[in-house]
């Protein structure tokens, strides 16, 4: 097909009046010109995932460059205590965000990672038929709920719970955010951990089972240690989904900028803080550009999940 | 030795049994445990919400910042929202999932678009609303708009659309386009008149899911185009507009003395269309799986 470009387009007679070799050979009518735009249609639809990943990064380095090389010190950045940007002088220390991001994500793991392996296992080898149609489609409407009507949930409901069972003071902290934040996680831990279950292949459980081995001892004999790639890539895609998260932790959290000394303490997130406090900067600011290279080390801290999450999935199967 | 003897499990084999069966309602119990919480929230949302629902309130503009009145102005502005996402993504998602599923070989190119899609699905939300501000609001200069909104929400939701159309048309059968190419057609003809159609609503369910993700998502749209009150709908795609789930952030944080059942009807009403969405695209699903004869 690609040589074909030399030839005449199809429809002009040659000056002889007979129509030629190449030209009754040429193939290229309308479904052809068709095909050749839809390809390249298709193909630059294809390049945008491409394109807007590359631009996410663009805009978002333009934005804090020019701040984060002239006047912010990164180890006042990651090690300072104090994030005081509105007063004067400004303070942009961002450790007490980081602490409140990892001790949420960390609370949020230890709720999600025993229920979601729990229901991977029990979906994926236990149920059967209907039962696990259903299981699934519960799993589904729990990822469906909006982020904000979990920081609802988080606000109203699971503060006065907390309030009660535990009583302390303060209902908006890391244990709120960090339950609020397991569950919206739970789903796709489960969804990715019964996919690396799915993976391991029949034939070794039938393997098990011939020996004698209860569906238990199959499970945490052959499918589990075959599948711990798989179930590493779902906690990690978890933890990612859980520190990326912005609404639901900014209303359940407490939003307090200091760093949390117990899980009751309230604690404040880089994507809380991100959203808290761009609408007042004043475009282009050093406040503004400091919350762009926030967003900076959140889109690497991702990236970084995201790579190692695809590599221990699939980067390891073909090796 | 009878039988019975000879088959009956040895006490080895009896506490192998008892344990798989203590395990097997070990794992029911903490899936329901997980599962627990829908159903919970479902309940609040309805104990709480129900009362404030009615159709005036589905039908009046809010009032007071949002403590009084309805929330007619925050639904128009978020189908205004959702409709420029979809009208964005919808294109672009098919575009790839043809380009991936039909055209594309296994080699550096299409594993670096495979790795751009799970990132871009993977960043949070607030980088996506630092990206459109950058971009869309101030570079593009389209402002503080429905426009710019759209389009972050857009770049958000492209990698839903592109993995859910993906998949439908990698389940259609290879022989399928085979023997279509057989019969001399192009392989846009091949795509247009048997992939496509064959592929069981996989564009819908992608669609559909975009609408839910569009509909609940609050950081991407809070500095690109979503404002806080709003008297008039929205115009034309320059205009800010209100949408839902900003309204609900602002009326259950921003404003005091909002009445304690408003925040939970705008919850509600937000999960009955979340809710509504989902049982749509398991429908679609299921009906046409089982038409499927392959």
């Amino acid at each position: 097909m690609q040589d074909s470009s030399t030839r005449e387009p199809p429809g002009e007679n040659d000056p002889s009046g007979a129509p030629s070799l190449a030209h009754a050979l040429d193939r290229r009518d309308a479904a052809w010109w068709i095909d050749w735009g839809a390809r390249a249609g298709v193909f630059f639809g294809g390049m945008s995932a491409i394109l807007f990943i590359g631009a996410i990064f663009v805009f978002i380095a333009t934005q804090g460059l020019e701040f984060a090389i002239h006047r912010l010190s990164i180890g006042e950045l990651l090690f300072g205590l104090h994030w005081e940007p509105t007063v004067e002088p400004p303070h942009y220390g961002a450790l007490p965000l980081i602490a409140g991001t990892a001790a949420i994500t960390a609370v949020a793991m230890l709720v999600a990672v025993p229920l979601a392996f729990c229901a991977a296992i029990y979906i994926g080898e236990f149920a059967r038929g209907r039962q696990r149609e259903w299981l699934k489609i519960l799993i589904e409407l729990l990822a469906a709920i909006p982020s904000v009507v979990w920081g609802l949930i988080g606000l109203h409901v699971m503060k006065s719970i907390i309030q009660q069972v535990f009583h302390v003071q303060v209902g908006l902290n890391v244990l709120n955010a960090g339950i609020i934040l397991g569950l919206m996680a739970a789903p796709i831990i489960t969804t990715i951990a019964e996919d690396a279950l799915k993976a391991v292949p029949d034939a070794h459980r039938e393997a098990a089972e011939a020996l004698g081995a209860t569906s238990w001892q199959v499970v945490w004999r052959v499918v589990l240690p075959q599948a711990r790639p798989g179930l590493s890539a779902a906690v990690l895609l978890g933890i990612g989904r859980a520190f990326g998260e912005t609404i639901a932790v900014l209303m359940a959290s407490g939003h307090r900028l200091m760093i949390p000394e117990s899980i009751f303490d309230s604690a404040a997130t880089i994507t809380a803080t991100i959203a808290a406090e761009l609408g007042e900067a004043a475009v282009g600011s050093d406040h503004y550009q400091v919350l762009f290279v926030l967003g900076l080390l959140l889109f690497f801290i991702t990236f970084a999940i995201n790579l190692t999450a695809d590599w221990l999935v699939r980067g390891r199967r073909h090796a | 030795m009878s039988l019975q003897a000879v088959f009956r499990a040895t006490p080895h084999e009896a506490r192998s049994f008892t344990v798989q069966q203590l395990v097997r309602l070990l794992f029911l119990a903490m899936t329901l445990l997980l599962l627990l919480p829908v159903l919970g929230i479902l309940a609040v949302l309805v104990v709480e919400g129900a009362p404030g629902l009615s159709l005036d309130f589905f039908l009046t503009k809010p009032r007071d910042n949002g403590a009084a009145g309805g929330i007619a102005t925050a639904l128009v502005g978020t189908i205004w929202l959702t409709a420029g996402a979809l009208l964005l993504a919808l294109p672009l998602g098919v575009a790839a999932a043809i380009y991936l599923s039909e055209y594309a070989r296994d080699n550096w190119l299409t594993r670096t678009i495979n790795i751009a899609i799970v990132n871009l699905a993977g960043v949070p939300s607030i980088v996506h609303a630092l990206f459109g501000v950058g971009a869309f609001v101030h570079f593009m200069g389209f402002g503080k708009s429905i426009l710019a909104a759209s389009c972050t929400l857009a770049v958000m939701t492209l990698p839903v659309m592109i993995v859910a159309t993906r998949e439908s048309l990698q389940a259609v059968p290879k022989a399928f386009r085979e023997a279509c190419w057989n019969m001399g057609a192009t392989r846009w003809q091949t795509i247009w008149r048997i992939v496509l159609p064959n592929s069981g609503g996989g564009i819908l369910t992608g669609l559909i899911l975009v609408v839910c993700r569009a509909v609940g998502e609050t950081a991407p749209i809070m500095f690109t185009g979503a404002v806080f009150l709003r008297e008039p709908f929205p115009n034309d795609v320059f205009d800010k507009a209100m949408a839902l789930s900003f309204h609900l952030y602002t009326v259950s944080t921003q404003v005091t003395d909002v009445p304690a059942h408003v925040p939970f009807a705008v919850a509600l009403t937000l999960i009955l269309v979340v809710l509504a969405m989902n049982a749509l695209a398991i429908y679609v699903r299921m009906h046409l799986r089982g038409r499927k004869k392959w």
